[in-house]
C-alpha cells in the first residue's frame, strides 16, 4: 500500500508473535495480526529496534547478498567508518580496505575521507546560514524519516547537505568509467553498512535524488569473511596506518565524532529515538533556538551501536574515541586540502538538489468535522480500557489500540479486558483466583454498583 | 450539529513545575496532528501554547489551559492565578521581561514570550488583575478565507 520503500521485512514464517517487537518500535508501527507481527509502513522509520529485539530473527534487513558482485566487471566497496570499528585497536582502516580486496572486491574506498570533506561543508554551510535554528543533520536516514513522518512541521529544519555515501559512488562510477574504459552501470558500488535503513538511501532515490549505490552489504554478513581475510593482509607499519586516517570523517561513526574536530560550539548530539523524540519536541515548541546544529543518531552510541553490527557498541565507540584521540595527539590530520573543498562547496558539490518532503501520519479523517468525531471516540474508548498496555489485542498500547478500533483496524472486542455481561458469574471467579486482576470496564462497574445497591434495599 | 464538530479539552498546569513545563503544549500538538491540521498553522499554535503554558509555569500559581477546536478555528484561553502583570502595553514589548536569573540561566527571560504569541496567532488577547491572574484568549483561523 505504502509507496516507500522499507529496508525491513518480517518473515512470517519464523514470526511466532511474541511480541518483542511490538514494545521495542519507538514509533509503535508494529501491530500483531493473528499472531504474526506486521508493520504499518506508513509509521515505520526503519530503524532496526525491532531486529534487535525478535528472538526468532524473524524481522530480516533487506540488505544484499555477497554473490551480487559478479554482476559487475568492476567492484568497489565503499565501507561505513563504523566498519573500522568492529575490530580490535590495532587493526587500522588501511588493513581492512585491503581485507576487503582479498575479499574478491576490486577496489575499496574509504568514505571516512568524503566523510571529511562533508564535515568541513557542513563547517561552511553553518556559517553562512541565516535560516530558523537548530538545523538537524541528515546523516541519519531514521531521523530524516521520523522527522518527515512524526514531525513535518521541522522538515524545513533537516540540512540540505548531500550525505558522503552518495558523493563517494557519484566520484567512483565518473572516475572509474573513464579509467577503465567502462559504463557507469558496469561498475558496481556496495556500501558496507551497520543498518538497515542505509538501505533506503539505495533504494529510495525519493531521498537521494539520484542512486549511485549499486547495493548494501550488512557488516554482520561480512564479519566473518573479512576477519579471516585480514590474516591473510600484512600487518604493516602502525604508523603509517594512522597516517591514513581522515580525523575529520572517521568520528562520522560514533555520535559526537563528526564535529569534534572542527570548532563549531552551538553542536548538540543526541542518540537513540526516544531522546530523539524529546529533543524534537523542544525544537517544535520553539526551545533550542540558540543551538545552530543538532546530530541526531537513532542507534545508541551512533552507526557503531546499529543493528546489523558485531562487536559490542560501547567497544567499538570507545576504538574510534581512543583513534581520534591519538591521531589529535600525534597532529596527524590526513584529510583533503581545506582550501580544495571549500572551492568545491562554492561550486554548490555539496549541496542538495531536491528538499525534503513531509510525510505525516495520515490523520483520522480527512473531513476536519469526522476527525474530531472521531477522535472523541477514541478518547471514550481509551476511557474505557484497562491501560495496562498487555499487548494481547496486538496493538503496544491501549491508546494505539482506541486509535485502531476508531480507524476501523482493530475491534473493541479484541480487547481481552472487554468480557460480555454473559461471563459475570466467572469473572467474580476469576477474581477471586486473580485477586481482582480481571478488569471489568467502567460501565459495568456501575451496573455492578447498582444491582448491589437494588439487593442491599 | 456544530456541537459535535466541536473538540474541546481541559488541561492543568501546575506553577514552578519545570519537570512537566511544557508536557500541555506537546498534547496539544499531537491532537492537532491527529486531527489533520496543516503542519503550518500546528507550529505556530504549537510555539504559542508553549510561551503561554510556559509563562503561567514561571509566574503563576496554578492555571488551566482549554483547547477548543471547531472545522473553522483552534482557540486556546488559558487562565491563572498568579501575580498578574502589571504594565500589559510594556510586557508586549519585545525583550521586555521580569524574568528572574533563575529563568534567564534556564534559557527563557529574553522577553520574546508575549510578543512571539502575538506574532504567531490570528487573534491575540489578553486581560489581566494585579495580585488574581492573567488570561489569555488565542484564536486561530483554520480557514484562511475567512480569517478577515
Amino acid at each position: 500500500m505504502s509507496q516507500h520503500f522499507h529496508s525491513i521485512r518480517i518473515e512470517t514464517d519464523r514470526c511466532d508473535g511474541q511480541m518483542k517487537c511490538l514494545r521495542s518500535c519507538p514509533t509503535q508501527a508494529i501491530r500483531i495480526r493473528n499472531k504474526k507481527a506486521v508493520i504499518l509502513e506508513e509509521k515505520c522509520i526503519d530503524c532496526g529496534e525491532c531486529i534487535t529485539a525478535c528472538p526468532n530473527e524473524a524481522i530480516v534487513a533487506l540488505t544484499d547478498p555477497f554473490g551480487e558482485l559478479n554482476k559487475f566487471k568492476h567492484t568497489v566497496a565503499i565501507p561505513s567508518p563504523a566498519l573500522y570499528a568492529q575490530f580490535g585497536r590495532t587493526i587500522l582502516p588501511d588493513r581492512i580496505l585491503a581485507g576487503l580486496k582479498k575479499l574478491g572486491f576490486d577496489d575499496a574506498f574509504d568514505l571516512a575521507i568524503t566523510c571529511g570533506d562533508t564535515s568541513l561543508a557542513i563547517e561552511q554551510f553553518l556559517e553562512e546560514y541565516k535560516g530558523p535554528r537548530p538545523l538537524i543533520s541528515n546523516t541519519c536516514p531514521s531521523v530524516v524519516r521520523l522527522i518527515q513522518v512524526k514531525y513535518p512541521q521541522l522538515v524545513d529544519h533537516i540540512l540540505p547537505i548531500t550525505g558522503p555515501k552518495k558523493l563517494v559512488a557519484k566520484h567512483i562510477k565518473e572516475v572509474k568509467s573513464v579509467e577503465l574504459g567502462l559504463k557507469p552501470e558496469e561498475i558496481g558500488t556496495f556500501y558496507i553498512t551497520p543498518c538497515p535503513v542505509k538501505m533506503i538511501a539505495i533504494k529510495e532515490p525519493d531521498i537521494e535524488d539520484v542512486c549511485y549505490l549499486d547495493g548494501a552489504i550488512s557488516i554482520a554478513d561480512i564479519y566473518g569473511p573479512l576477519l579471516s581475510a585480514l590474516e591473510d593482509v600484512d600487518q604493516g607499519s602502525y604508523r603509517k596506518g594512522l597516517e591514513s586516517i581522515c580525523i575529520l570523517g572517521i568520528g562520522w561513526a560514533v555520535a559526537g565524532g563528526m564535529h569534534r574536530t572542527l570548532k563549531l560550539e552551538n553542536v548538540l548530539d543526541v542518540y537513540g529515538i526516544s531522546e530523539i523524540i524529546k529533543t524534537f519536541d523542544d525544537i517544535e515548541r520553539g526551545k533550542l533556538r540558540n543551538i545552530d546544529l543538532v546530530v541526531p543518531y537513532s542507534c545508541p552510541q551512533g552507526c557503531v551501536g546499529g543493528s546489523l553490527t558485531v562487536e559490542n557498541r560501547y567497544i567499538s565507540y570507545n576504538k574510534i574515541l581512543r583513534l581520534l584521540e591519538t591521531l589529535e595527539r600525534e597532529n596527524i590530520e590526513a584529510c583533503r586540502d581545506k582550501r580544495e573543498i571549500r572551492e568545491r562547496y562554492r561550486q554548490k558539490y555539496f549541496h542538495m538538489q531536491h528538499k525534503y518532503e513531509p510525510r505525516p501520519i495520515q490523520a483520522l479523517d480527512r473531513d476536519l468535522g469526522k476527525a474530531i468525531k472521531k477522535r472523541k471516540r477514541k478518547e471514550k474508548i481509551y476511557d474505557s480500557l484497562p491501560k495496562i498496555d498487555c499487548g494481547i489485542c496486538g496493538a503496544p498500547t491501549c491508546l494505539a489500540f482506541a486509535e485502531d478500533v476508531v480507524k476501523g483496524d482493530a475491534k473493541l472486542s479484541d480487547c481481552i479486558f472487554k468480557i460480555p455481561q454473559k461471563y459475570k458469574k466467572l469473572i467474580d471467579e476469576l477474581n477471586s483466583l486473580l485477586n481482582g486482576f480481571v478488569y471489568i470496564t467502567k460501565e459495568e462497574e456501575h451496573n455492578r454498583r447498582d444491582n448491589n445497591i437494588r439487593k442491599k434495599s | 450539529m456544530i456541537s459535535r464538530q466541536t473538540f474541546s479539552s481541559t488541561y492543568k498546569i501546575v506553577g514552578r513545575d519545570y519537570n512537566k513545563a511544557g508536557n500541555v503544549s506537546i498534547e496539544v500538538k499531537e491532537i492537532l496532528r491527529e486531527l489533520g491540521i496543516d503542519p503550518v498553522i500546528i507550529r505556530r499554535v504549537a510555539i504559542a501554547a508553549y510561551e503561554a503554558e510556559m509563562n503561567i509555569v514561571m509566574y503563576a500559581d496554578r492555571g488551566e489551559m482549554v483547547l477548543h477546536l471547531n472545522p473553522e478555528m483552534v482557540r486556546i484561553t488559558l487562565n491563572d492565578e498568579g501575580p498578574g502583570i502589571e504594565d500589559i502595553e510594556l510586557a508586549m514589548q519585545e525583550g521586555y521581561s521580569t524574568a528572574t536569573q533563575e529563568m534567564r540561566e534556564m534559557g527563557f527571560g529574553a522577553g520574546m514570550g508575549l510578543p512571539n504569541i502575538k506574532k504567531n496567532t490570528d487573534l491575540f488577547e489578553l486581560k489581566s488583575t494585579v495580585g488574581k491572574g492573567t488570561s489569555y484568549n488565542i484564536v486561530f483561523y483554520l480557514n484562511p478565507t475567512r480569517e478577515i
